[in-house]
């Protein structure tokens, strides 16, 4: 395997550690859905408002799955690069999306 | 010639190479998913007030598709884990789990967009518009499953709605329309247009067969890596159990972002 017996050993007793916080995030999960299709039936004032309180718990629940099942809150420097650029490159492609749709953009159409 | 850094990090990166290429390759699906949904963000907001359809979907489904995926998210980091830990009999059961949960999300993603190419709106001559489940088609006419109640969200669901004056109102007010179930035949030489509620019924279900196919694909890709690690590709577990961890841990990675991606579909295409 690579690995000595004891390294080994070391390894199993971490990753252990690790399954007994992977439950807790699961339970998080499902109470995050059900919070999810609850929060839908409540009026939060606007329509906006409402997107706005689905979008976040939405991110609550990625960044649980990114930071503890993807170990994305203990990764290498180089996945993180990655990552930075990737948002950089995705954040540009929402604000010119939302950019266009401005009537004083020099993008936009006219219906 | 060994593949090198298979199982060993390189230097430089601090990375094994399967793992580097999984999250570059994960980047240009955040790239691909993430003008997917600008473009729903395009359509969304481009749409005139008031026209944006609501409640098209089976929320209960879309709900128990989401815990499903979560669970498989949690079935993948154990079997990894459990390999982590030497316990490669709880490694098969796990992997097994995710499997049988990729399929279960398939089984389900399939009755809910045969429900939407089964249910059919046809306007007719006069102006109404019956809108139901097809019972049956002929070349002469169509016959719908129409109901005139209401079921929460779904309520403009299979009713029949005449487009203009006051009958619309009649039909759904009437307390004893109230979840009546009818089947309404309408002669092909009454019907001025009709159609399922496939991707071309709209912008809003064209969105949504486009998100939640190219979602689907991924489901399907990922279920049969997970599915191949599971039996013919554990052999490696004998020869180089470091590496075949190491393949564990890169499915996983894709398949936690299959469920990521879906974590933001779900909200937005069922609920908002």
């Amino acid at each position: 395997m690579g690995q000595s017996h004891s390294q080994t050993q070391v390894h199993a007793h971490d990753v252990s550690k690790e399954v007994r916080r992977y439950l807790i995030i699961f339970g998080a999960l499902l109470i995050g859905t059900v919070i999810t299709v609850l929060a839908s039936y409540v009026n939060f004032g606007s329509p906006r408002m409402n997107i706005i309180v689905a979008l976040i718990i939405a991110s609550v629940k990625a960044f649980l799955v990114a930071g503890y099942f993807m170990h994305l809150l203990s990764e290498r420097k180089m996945i993180y690069a990655m990552l930075v650029a990737t948002v950089f490159f995705v954040i540009g492609l929402m604000y010119l999306t939302v950019w266009s749709m401005e009537p004083s953009s020099l993008i936009h159409i006219k219906r | 010639m060994d593949i090198p850094y298979t199982t060993h990090e390189r230097e430089d990166t601090g990375l094994y190479n399967a793992k580097l290429g999984i999250w570059l390759f994960l980047a240009s699906e955040v790239m691909l998913f993430g003008a997917l949904f600008s473009a729903y963000i395009l359509l969304r907001v481009g749409a005139e007030p008031g026209t944006w359809p609501h409640g098209l979907l089976n929320v209960p489904l879309g709900t128990i598709n989401t815990l499903v995926l979560i669970c498989s998210s949690v079935t993948v980091v154990m079997a990894w884990a459990s390999l982590k830990m030497n316990q490669f009999n709880k490694f098969r059961i796990y992997q097994g789990i995710t499997v049988l949960c990729a399929l279960i999300f398939l089984v389900i993603k399939t009755f809910e967009y045969q429900d939407k190419f089964l249910h059919y709106e046809v306007i007719k001559n006069d102006g109404t518009i019956v809108d139901g489940h097809l019972v049956k088609k002929s070349a002469d006419s169509i016959t719908l499953h129409v109901s005139h109640g209401t079921h929460g969200k779904e309520k403009h669901d299979h009713k029949v709605q005449p487009v203009s004056g006051t009958n619309a109102a009649e039909a759904s007010a009437s307390p004893a329309a109230a979840d009546h179930h009818e089947e309404v035949t309408v002669m092909m030489s009454d019907v001025k247009k009709m159609g399922n509620y496939g991707p071309k019924h709209n912008t809003y279900m064209a969105i949504y067969f486009t998100l939640t196919g190219l979602h689907g694909l991924h489901v399907i890709g990922g279920a049969l890596v997970i599915a191949y690690l599971w039996l013919p590709g554990a052999k490696m577990w004998k020869t180089d159990p470091e590496r075949f961890t190491n393949r564990i841990e890169v499915s996983g990675l894709f398949w936690h972002f299959v469920d990521l991606v879906w974590i933001f579909l779900f909200p937005v295409l069922y609920l908002l």
